[in-house]
């Protein structure tokens, strides 16, 4: 309130207005709507213009190209459903770059919010030290997409590294997960999982919310503690369980650091870790084929829009919201 | 609900110690494979390059400060340079999100205006929208107008309030704040201009912070902008220049390597531990993505 203070003695014309305003909430009506239309657009106007140069405008045009041939360099040349169709029936490493990202999605995801949701439930049982655990469980969450994490992975997995010294003692000669196609994509799986800390605090979150006379209730009734997990907190939780699956789903599809540095930028080896991303960025700026690029992106925005919309279909079997529970 | 005898309670009592002592070494077991890959970087970063993988021990035998001054210099620029542009470009970025966004956040919150519905509705779409979808052809209109190896595709968006998600957050706080606030104010005379200034953003300070906070960790993180973009090596930043250092020097060099590896994280762990609190919030109120 006291910033309210230094406003100036209001000019004459602007008393009057008070008069009007000294009504409160109603007066607020009066003031007039193209004025206030005017001033709003001038606040709004930063984002109007980012929306429309820098997403809506993009948006359309990268449908176009999608449907030429660019280079940057000569004009675009019109090709029709060319390049969608050279994609879906031609291209075998654009192939292989979905059954790459597929592969990453569907594990990682899963394990991810199962490390995520069983960590918190544990926490969540009144335990002492849970902000210490919480920190330590959410770091790697927040350096996890680093280039330095990536280039520390790199060397923890490398054949005379960490986990092969560790493996070493017990007599076991392992492979070099990274430069292996059969392992590289697994070491970038553990590196999102490992990543499971940002979920495990939305959860944790969730958990606090769930009534604690829910549970005094239910014991009294003789509920057993895993009865009351399947049958009160985990219906209760699933409206957090489905927005960490939808976040995590949408977060995973567009991966692209780990796997560049892990690869040096290649997908390697033998394309075996080709992130959808690295696939797009490869064919976008190191060939520039600004076109088939395009396309490449419109097709990820769909495969994202139809596993969203899908999960949001597929919640009305399984989450419950309010009292349904 | 039987009454237990006093033997059993006791069994029960030790029961639940020995489950909590259980559950506590488990966590701690846990915490220190989580944390293991972060101090087996920090204690490789001051071994000799040909120790870090014969000499697995904890803690290392020999300490050898020489690789963070090897590192700084090692790639073709030193660190230096890659840091301060970082800086730079994250601190605009900071700066842009909190003005742009507030200010739009401000409108939808509280201002009356054409089409208001819409345009909220549209803002809300772009929050999920992949970054790849616009990426090309941004890419080709900073192309097109020379911006190509500046900051400015990379700063000038965040003034342009792109990041929605962070417009969601300040609308879903300034609904929070009592209007009586904007109305006593506007009885005194102040405007919308002053009263989003004046009144709005000292009490949006959490959900600035928030924003600030999680600007600054995403841009200096963010790779894949600056690689597009940023083409000449002085003005690399700090996750380019350790891509540079690894593809220059190979496997030669791991302790230097390491040693920036480490050095980089530093800034991040700096706001978190200031900020730990707003951010843990931030993820648990809001669900922020990671």
């Amino acid at each position: 309130m006291e910033n309210v203070e230094p406003v100036p003695p209001p000019r004459l014309r602007e008393l009057s207005a008070r008069l009007f305003r000294a009504q409160g909430r109603e007066a607020r009506s009066r003031t007039p709507f193209s004025e206030q239309n005017a001033i709003a657009f001038l606040f709004l106007a930063p984002w109007l213009i980012g929306f429309f140069v820098l997403t809506l405008g993009p948006i359309l045009a990268s449908f176009y190209l999608s449907l030429t041939t660019y280079d940057l360099f000569n004009p675009p040349e019109w090709i029709g459903f060319d390049n969608y169709r050279k994609l879906l029936f031609e291209d075998a490493r654009y192939f292989q770059s979905l059954k790459v990202t597929f592969t990453y999605v569907f594990i990682s995801v899963p394990l991810k919010l199962a490390f995520a949701l069983g960590v918190a439930l544990v926490l969540n049982r009144g335990i002492s030290g849970l902000g210490v655990y919480r920190t330590v469980y959410y770091l790697p969450s927040l350096l996890g997409g680093s280039v330095a994490v990536a280039i520390m992975w790199r060397q923890i997995f490398s054949y005379d590294g960490v986990i092969n010294q560790f493996l070493l003692q017990f007599g076991i000669d392992a492979p070099s997960w990274i430069s292996n196609p059969d392992y590289a994509l697994y070491t970038l799986v553990a590196l999102a999982v490992w990543q499971f800390g940002s979920p495990t605090v939305i959860f944790l979150a969730g958990l606090k919310q769930i009534p604690q006379d829910i549970y005094d209730a239910a014991s009294i009734d003789g509920a057993g503690r895993w009865r009351l997990l399947f049958n009160f907190t985990l219906p209760l939780l699933t409206p957090i369980i489905f927005f960490n699956f939808v976040m995590q789903l949408i977060g995973s599809f567009q991966a692209f650091t780990p796997s560049f540095i892990i690869s040096g930028g290649t997908g390697g080896p033998a394309d075996s870790t080709l992130f959808y991303t690295l696939y797009l960025y490869e064919q976008g700026f190191t060939n520039f084929q600004m076109g088939y690029a395009s396309a490449i992106a419109w097709i990820l925005v769909g495969i994202i829009a139809t596993f969203t919309a899908a999960s949001f279909i597929s919640a009305k079997y399984w989450v419950h919201y309010g009292d349904q529970g | 609900m039987t009454s237990p005898g006093s033997s059993a309670t006791t069994s029960r009592l030790s029961f639940l110690f020995s489950s909590r002592v259980l559950t506590h070494l488990l966590l701690v077991l846990f915490a220190f494979i989580m944390i293991y890959p972060l101090h087996w970087l920090a204690s490789s970063s001051i071994k000799p390059s040909n120790m870090i993988f014969s000499d697995t021990g904890l803690w290392p035998k020999e300490i050898r400060l020489q690789n963070y001054v090897e590192g700084w210099f090692g790639a073709a620029l030193p660190f230096s340079t890659f840091f301060i542009n970082s800086f730079v470009i994250s601190t605009l970025a900071v700066i842009g999100n909190v003005l742009a966004c507030s200010m739009v956040a401000y409108a939808f919150a509280r201002l009356r205006f054409a089409f208001k519905r819409v345009l909220f509705a549209m803002m809300m779409a772009t929050i999920m929208l992949p970054l790849h979808a616009t990426l090309i052809p941004q890419y080709i209109l900073f192309h097109n107008i020379g911006w190509v190896n500046t900051i400015l595709p990379i700063v000038v968006p965040k003034f342009l309030a792109v990041d929605a998600f962070f417009i969601f957050l300040m609308v879903q706080f300034i609904r929070g704040i009592p209007k009586e606030l904007d109305e006593a104010a506007a009885i005194d005379g102040a405007g919308p201009a002053r009263i989003y200034w004046l009144v709005i953003m000292p009490l949006l300070t959490p959900a600035l912070v928030t924003t600030a906070v999680f600007s600054f960790i995403w841009t200096y993180e963010d790779f894949l902008t600056p690689l597009v973009y940023l083409t000449s090596m002085d003005n690399y930043t700090v996750p380019q220049g350790l891509r540079l250092f690894m593809a220059s020097t190979g496997a030669s060099a791991w302790g230097p390597m390491l040693a920036m590896s480490l050095l980089s994280l530093v800034p991040l762990f700096i706001v978190f531990f200031v900020f730990q609190r707003r951010i843990i919030e931030g993820i648990a109120t809001s669900g922020l993505k990671n």
